[in-house]
């Protein structure tokens, strides 16, 4: 049987194209480079927002510049000169558009190169989707459906607007300006986002999603989501991302904050397709977040679930603060690096209630030279009677060049709590290979079909229009780049 | 810096003293060590390698330390019995930081073995010394082992020619004995030429109230086909201090195995490296640690793959009651190129009360992919349907949770290749969970 060389499977792979790296032509509005002051002033007043968010906005911006950036990640990141960085740009638009006949068409075409239509099929497919581009958020659906609810699904800007006291009591309770580096910066220049309240008892009916695009040169993205689940609800949040290719690196900060009240339930899935950089490692997005979520309140859960397959850099521990007693927090992770992206992620689990239980699952695959490391701290404090806490982490190494990193935190304060962790890397083993030959499977197949079956844990807990789409980037990723 | 400040005073002021009472070879390597001191100072719990125990901590107290080397007067014959029964050693003392040279065993050692003071060694075979010393324990990125270089003068020195296999285990005790607070500065130097064997077993062991703040470095080199045994037990007090640092470099073929365990104690950090420069070695590291009270232990593991073909096996254990503390941080690297590595570690954690913390930090690092590499770790209690299940079968609750505390850690203990001292941890083992381990077992100072 044909095998092929294992570099010519590698070059196929390497060279396949970022299919979503075009820019769209569309007027933008950009403001001059730089941080100061003024520019967040400036920031505010464009969004015409009120005083206490200026004045939360200037807390956090003074607060970061104390800050410098941390270095204690297992990451090469070349100095990013943050007076270099545009901190708002907007697609041009005169009114806030009523209708779909009032976006611009371009815009429209952006959403179905990227195969989200803002439409009527959305209704077919039943997602509400808010799509964010250049960190404002263009156009939101469903809404009047989900209001019938109560459900609160919308830009942040126009959170602000409507509904200031929700926004003013979650925003920045969990991820605190004061909390890291980019958690101030995004503080102080955050330009939009989403924000989705549920109301008690409400079971969100169709999954939220939002669509995150950088389209604009030299910016970077900055946006906030802040999701309130209150009393007995339950959510599916999605979020995708796709950039343009672009020589330069781009800064894309953002915080996600999640509030889970009494026996809540969210659910926040993430396929992340940032433009990785060119197979030399030029260009790409620098991915780094803040997210994290409070289960507040008693039998509350939230889940992580994680695809990570772009960004020249990813740099995000999605972590749950499990605060209720017989609360739940999960991660479910599947990082995918290739040619020379870096990835520093994991999560954090906090346990602060009785009876709480984590659980973590964490497949990273590396291929061609690029590092990937997985990063958590499980932390049981003192009052956490009878913690629960399972941790698995499996490498997968694809080449020779690459690297696979495991860096696990256990700090146990209590003596009821059980913590487990496991780890194991390794490259794809070749019996399994010559089994799959044997059987007329050729080689690349069953490359593909070992890593499908490596990240079937973790990708059977996104929701079905996810994991399509998910699988399908593991295969342009990865598909056949061992021999 | 006001730690630093003290020691950077002392050394300004006494190094010609220093210097009187030690070799050349060691001298010469004083001044760079200070400066790389001066530099560096000590690592703070900001940095993340030494979040868990305070380092400047430690040392800021105001210890006297033996400069003038004015013996102390104690026999450590007379005074100590730290014997394992059914196995006849080569005894060793080193009484604080000085060789102990009176009434040393007059045994024939085979040809062209040496063992000894470090400091007399240095003196009589200079080339030997001078070849391995301070070769892998470098002051340049670590400030406790720069500090160590720049004010040791004395320690253990252990040579086996090629071919030369030592049947009989070598013991070395270390006493620690003062009437005041004392700080020491130990070095082990231990060389082991093309297929040479032997055993080690190290014993610490403090003999009095005083605070003591003991500083070892060791260095080990195990050449071609040569198999190592080195047993590090500490028995020491709560007032005891230890800050030790372990180098290994092994060769093609060879067979090291590292057993660190902590019996008794107060603060302890341990620092294992282990390095790979021949293909085919094989490295075992396992550690121990028993602790109540307020004794806190922190171990710190590297092993660096930096060739292809070599194996590690990495286990460590804890069990933690009253309001100890336990660390342990385990990292593996397999360097780029470094093929066909299998690198397991495991780390198992008993917390007894709910003031006991454990934290644990098991690390992979990997860059080469046809490798196999593993690690585990958990906390936990016993589990209590074991617990039941002997308790319905009449075993008393305290005797049954001894029985399986005392299997947790028996896995360590299983990994001795010896067996008299397999027998012999056995026992101590079991009479520290019963309790009556609260000072060290076999001298008569205490008893």
């Amino acid at each position: 049987m044909e095998t092929k060389d294992p570099n010519k499977i590698l070059n196929d792979v390497t060279s396949n194209d970022y299919k979503y790296g075009f820019v769209t032509d569309i007027e933008t509005e950009v403001i001059p480079t730089g941080l100061c002051e003024n520019v967040i002033r400036l920031i505010s007043q464009k969004k015409g927002e009120p005083d206490w968010l200026l004045e939360f906005r200037l807390k956090a911006y003074e607060h970061w510049r104390t800050l410098t950036m941390p270095n204690w990640a297992h990451l090469e990141i070349p100095d990013i000169d943050y007076q270099a960085i545009s901190y708002y740009a907007a697609p041009k638009k005169k009114e806030g558009p009523k209708s779909l006949d009032e976006v611009d068409p371009e815009l429209l075409k952006t959403f179905n190169k990227l195969g989200i239509s803002l439409e009527e099929q959305m209704k077919l497919s039943g997602i509400a989707v808010d799509a964010v581009m250049d960190s404002v958020s263009v156009k939101t659906t469903f809404r009047e459906k989900l209001a019938e609810l109560g459900v609160i699904f919308c830009s942040f800007s126009e959170a602000v607007k409507d509904y200031p006291d929700l926004v003013k009591k979650y925003l920045g309770s969990v991820v605190s300006y004061r909390d890291n580096f980019f958690a101030a910066l995004n503080s102080a220049v955050f330009s939009d986002g989403s924000f989705v309240y549920i109301p008690k008892g409400v079971r969100c009916p169709m999954e939220l999603s939002t669509y995150f695009r950088i389209n604009a040169a030299n910016t970077g993205q900055f946006e906030r989501t802040l999701i309130v689940a209150d009393d007995d609800s339950y959510v599916s949040y999605l979020e995708g991302c796709t950039a343009p290719m672009r020589d330069e690196n781009q800064l894309h900060a953002a915080i996600v904050e999640i509030i889970a009240h009494d026996r809540a339930e969210v659910k926040y899935s993430t396929v992340q397709n940032w433009y990785p950089g060119d197979k030399n490692g030029k260009g790409g997005i620098y991915n780094f977040v803040t997210k994290r979520g409070i289960c507040k309140g008693d039998h509350s859960k939230i889940s992580w679930t994680q695809v990570e397959t772009g960004s020249a850099i990813t740099w995000k521990y999605p972590s749950c603060i499990l605060a209720g007693d017989n609360s739940t927090g999960e991660f479910y992770s599947v990082a995918v690096t290739n040619n020379h992206q870096q990835a520093d992620t994991g999560t954090k689990m906090i346990h602060l209630g009785k009876n709480t239980k984590s659980t973590i699952v964490s497949k990273g695959i590396s291929a061609g030279y690029s590092q990937n490391s997985y990063r958590g701290l499980v932390k049981i404090s003192p009052k956490a009677e009878n913690a629960r806490n399972y941790t698995q982490c499996d490498s997968l190494l694809l080449s020779s060049h690459c690297g696979a990193h495991t860096f696990p935190y256990m700090d146990i304060k209590n003596d009821t709590a059980i913590v487990e962790h496991e780890a194991t890397t390794s490259k794809i083993n070749e019996d399994q290979i010559f089994y799959c030959n044997q059987r007329g499977i050729p080689t690349e197949d069953a490359v593909g079909l070992i890593v499908n079956g490596y990240a079937k844990e973790v990708m059977n807990k996104l929701p079905m229009e996810f994991a399509v789409e998910a699988q399908k980037l593991l295969q342009i990723s990865l598909e056949g780049s061992v021999g | 810096m006001d730690i630093e400040k003290q020691y950077i005073e002392l050394y300004d002021q006494y190094h010609s003293l220093i210097d009187k009472h030690a070799s050349p070879i060691l001298n010469a390597l004083r001044e760079k060590a200070m400066s790389d001191f001066r530099e560096m100072g000590f690592p703070t719990p900001d940095n993340e390698e030494y979040k868990r125990t305070n380092i400047p901590a430690l040392f800021a107290p105001d210890y006297g330390l033996n400069l003038n080397r004015v013996e102390i007067p104690v026999n450590p014959y007379e005074v100590f019995r730290c014997d394992v029964p059914n196995l006849s050693t080569l005894l060793y003392f080193v009484v604080n930081d000085s060789f102990y040279t009176k009434d040393t065993p007059k045994v024939k050692l085979p040809e062209g073995v040496l063992i000894g003071s470090l400091n007399e060694i240095a003196q009589t075979h200079p080339d030997l010394v001078q070849r391995y010393y301070g070769k892998q324990a470098c002051a340049e990125k670590n400030g406790i082992v720069a500090l160590n270089t720049a004010f040791v003068q004395d320690g253990f020195f252990l040579y086996v020619p090629k071919g030369v296999i030592i049947e009989k285990p070598i013991q070395l005790i270390n006493i620690l004995r003062g009437n005041a607070d004392f700080m020491v500065n130990r070095r082990l130097l231990i060389i082991l030429e093309e297929g040479a064997q032997a055993h080690l077993l190290v014993c610490d062991h403090t003999m009095d109230k005083n605070k003591f703040l003991a500083s070892q470095v060791t260095e080990i080199y195990a050449g071609k086909n040569t198999v190592f045994d080195y047993y590090d037990i500490e028995e020491s007090s709560l007032n005891t201090r230890r800050v030790t640092s372990t180098f290994v470099s092994q060769a093609e073929n060879s067979n090291v195995l590292i057993n660190g365990i902590t019996l008794h104690n107060g603060i302890t950090r341990n620092d294992y490296q282990m390095t790979f420069v021949g293909e085919h070695a094989e490295a075992r590291l396992c550690g121990m640690a028993i602790a109540d009270k307020k004794q806190s232990v922190d171990n710190h593991t590297f092993i660096d793959h930096a060739v292809p073909n070599c194996t590690s096996n990495e286990l460590f254990k804890y069990v933690l009651d009253d309001s100890s503390t336990g660390s342990f941080s385990g990292r593996i690297l397999v360097r780029e190129g470094a093929q066909k590595t299998s690198a397991y570690q495991t780390n198992r954690n008993l917390c007894a009360t709910k003031e006991a913390h454990m934290y644990t930090k098991p690390q992979l690092e990997i860059y080469a992919d046809d490798v196999k590499c593993s690690h585990g770790a958990t906390v936990g209690q016993l589990d209590e349907n074991a617990l039941f299940y002997l308790r319905s079968r009449g075993i008393p609750e305290a005797e049954a949770r001894m029985l399986l505390m005392f299997a947790f850690t028996n896995d360590v203990i299983e990994n001795v290749r010896m067996d008299a001292l397999k027998e012999r941890l056995r026992q101590l083992v079991e009479k520290r969970f019963r309790g009556e381990l609260d000072k060290c077992a076999g001298c008569n100072i205490c008893q």
